[in-house]
């Protein structure tokens, strides 16, 4: 069925017949192309919001202090909730399942300085638990343990681009270095990136939250409870986040009900939102793809049915001397094989190449990054047009055979 | 059952086929019960007025067409209702085509065409190639090999096509019309040529409405309306 000259056969009438093979390739190629292009864009824009969500565990939630906004047990509205280390002890004993946790302090911007160097950096006091649902990258040193908070050292874990402020020159290694924070010596003990979009999360600058509690607030105050769900389901998190509104509904007087007295941003949720709005454009993509899969599919059948009429005769003359139906059905179908996954191939490296072109040479921007084809998906495309190839070329290919040969050669 | 008859082996032989074409509600007798003998080697010319079957008939005989009744013999070998692909390999065997409008394949050089039907024979590229170029040789067209059919005038065609009804070296050949396209002297040497088939033992049977190529045949069969009216030995 596949020996060499059959396919001398076919080269010799492809070879012959230039630009119908042209045109019955192109429809083809562009079809992957085009498809290859969709599928691109498709990832493009799926990396580019992929990045928005950089900076921070993709199970995190943050829980922050507000004020009341409903009445409470005779208590009026508008109540400003402070949370306290006590908030964060009892999240950390009741609420089960978390696998990390931290307190914050929002301390805002402070002037710290390094010999004559100085910057207003954003001071984030917290646990050592943080590195880890904050996502950071500890580049150099080590990140604050727990140590450092029971013995509420003066120690700190800078930002890259903090550092590249504070030491310049010939005073570029900044570890064990000390830095003065608000008129407070640190010992700066690591230094971290920060993957987020964010500039400003890049300019922290990260303490023990004891030492801060003793050193720039004098009480034991806390602004933000952070915890990831490790690797609870979306339920097992949201039970997770009930229980901690109950215990601080429950240690604060108010309203569990009440939205604004405590502030639940549930990054677990984001990214499921997101992750249905993807695979919602997926789908949207699948259903062009397919869509220009089968106008491809219409091309080739359509070339295939004229490819068939005007080789009747020829089909004719090769049945007066011999051929059998299935030779003819042969024939045709494997031109239109060949033709289909050649000119496929030719879409389909065209398409990768310009992806390709894209990403090199475009600067990423908010929301579109790094288009790629999933090359698997193109492989799987280029087979289905090659199957669709075929079976347009099967049905007309059936027909001509079985034309008689005398009308066949009749027709002038 | 053997044969102790002197007469030469028969090689086509029919016996009251009848054929009719159906085109929508009416039904067209196109052949009325057609009775004939070829015998092995015989060179035999078919006459009559355009409709009168005489098309019909050689498509029978070339298994090109079915019949509705009656029966056909090919060197002994009953013909009726065969697969195509069965048909398809008698007609590579035994039969040889040529035709008023010759039907080489355009795009396929002189060689090619004429190598066209050992390809259904299985016959490897190279050597069914040197074949071809034997048989052009024969044919006095070595030169003209690689040219493309509209490269051709009108004789050199028909002697490509004679070469090509020839190379699956044939037990009759069926030509219609043969020089029905061509000028006198053209006319001639194709007739020649032909004759020339003839004398190496070929059954040759030639569809033609002109006398003088008729008369070159050894016998002419006349048709009328469906019907064989005359038999001529010439």
């Amino acid at each position: 069925m596949f020996e060499i000259d059959k396919w001398q056969e076919i080269y010799s009438t492809v070879r012959k017949n230039k630009l119908r093979t042209f045109l019955t390739g192109f429809s083809v190629a562009w079809g992957i192309f085009m498809l290859i292009i969709l599928l691109g864009s498709g990832s493009g824009l799926e990396n580019g919001v992929k990045e928005q969500f950089k900076g921070g565990a993709t199970n995190g939630v943050w829980i922050s202090s507000g004020q009341t906004s409903l009445k409470y047990k005779g208590l009026k509205t508008g109540r400003q909730i402070k949370f306290t280390n006590e908030d964060y002890k009892a999240i950390k004993t009741t609420v089960e399942g978390y696998d990390r946790i931290s307190a914050r302090l929002f301390l805002g911007n402070k002037l710290i300085s390094y010999k004559k160097e100085y910057g207003s950096f954003f001071l984030s006091p917290c646990h050592p638990d943080y590195g880890y649902i904050k996502e950071l990258d500890v580049i150099q040193g080590r990140f604050l343990n727990i140590i450092d908070i029971n013995e509420f050292r003066k120690v700190a874990v800078i930002g890259e681009k903090v550092k590249a402020t504070l030491f310049k020159g010939a005073d570029t290694m900044a570890l064990g270095k000390y830095i003065n924070i608000n008129g407070v010596i640190f010992q700066v003990v690591g230094i971290f990136r920060d993957y987020s979009r964010n500039d400003d999360e890049q300019k922290r600058v990260y303490i023990p939250i004891s030492t801060a509690q003793r050193v720039f607030q004098g009480e034991n105050v806390i602004n933000q409870i952070s915890f990831t769900t490790g690797n609870a389901s979306a339920g097992e998190a949201d039970l997770m986040i009930n229980k901690s509104k109950a215990v601080l509904a429950k240690m604060h007087t108010f309203d569990i009900e009440d939205n604004r007295a405590i502030n639940v941003w549930n990054k677990n949720e984001e990214v499921r939102k997101f992750k249905a709005l993807f695979a919602g454009i997926r789908l949207f993509i699948w259903i062009i793809g397919i869509g220009t899969i089968i106008a491809g599919i219409v091309g080739v059948s359509n070339i295939m049915m004229i490819v068939v009429k005007e080789r009747t005769k020829e089909i004719g003359i090769r049945k007066s001397l011999g051929a059998t139906p299935w030779s003819i059905v042969l024939l045709i179908m494997q031109e239109a094989i060949v033709i289909t996954s050649f000119a496929g191939y030719i879409g389909l490296v065209l398409g990768v190449g310009l992806l390709e072109l894209i990403s090199k040479n475009m600067p990423p921007s908010e929301f579109f990054r790094n288009p790629e084809a999933d090359f698997s998906v193109a492989v799987m495309a280029t087979i289905l047009l090659i199957m669709a190839g075929a079976i347009a070329g099967f049905f007309p290919a059936m027909k001509a055979a079985g034309v008689n040969p005398v009308e066949a050669l009749r027709d002038e | 059952m053997v044969n102790f008859d002197l007469k030469i082996q028969v090689m086509i032989k029919i016996k009251q086929v009848h054929k009719s074409y159906i085109t929508g509600q009416n039904s067209l007798h196109v052949l009325k019960g057609i009775d004939l003998e070829v015998g092995a080697g015989e060179m035999i010319s078919i006459m009559g007025a355009s409709g009168s079957g005489k098309s019909t008939l050689l498509n029978i005989l070339g298994i090109l067409d079915n019949y509705d009744s009656g029966e056909y013999l090919l060197d002994g070998i009953k013909i009726n209702r065969l697969s195509e692909r069965k048909a398809a390999q008698l007609r590579n065997k035994m039969l040889g085509f040529v035709f008023q409008s010759f039907n080489l394949v355009s795009f396929k050089n002189a060689m090619e065409n004429v190598a066209l039907p050992l390809y259904y024979q299985n016959v490897p590229r190279k050597k069914r190639n040197l074949i071809a170029m034997e048989y052009l040789e024969r044919m006095g067209l070595k030169d003209w090999a690689h040219h493309l059919p509209n490269e051709l005038s009108g004789g050199q065609k028909q002697r490509v096509a004679i070469a090509r009804a020839l190379i699956g070296k044939p037990k009759v050949i069926l030509a219609d019309e043969p020089t029905g396209a061509l000028d006198s002297t053209t006319s001639l040497e194709v007739m020649d040529i032909l004759q020339e088939v003839n004398s190496t033992g070929i059954t040759l049977i030639i569809v033609t409405h002109e006398h003088d190529i008729a008369l070159r045949t050894q016998k002419t069969i006349r048709i009328t309306d469906g019907n064989i009216t005359e038999i001529i030995k010439n």
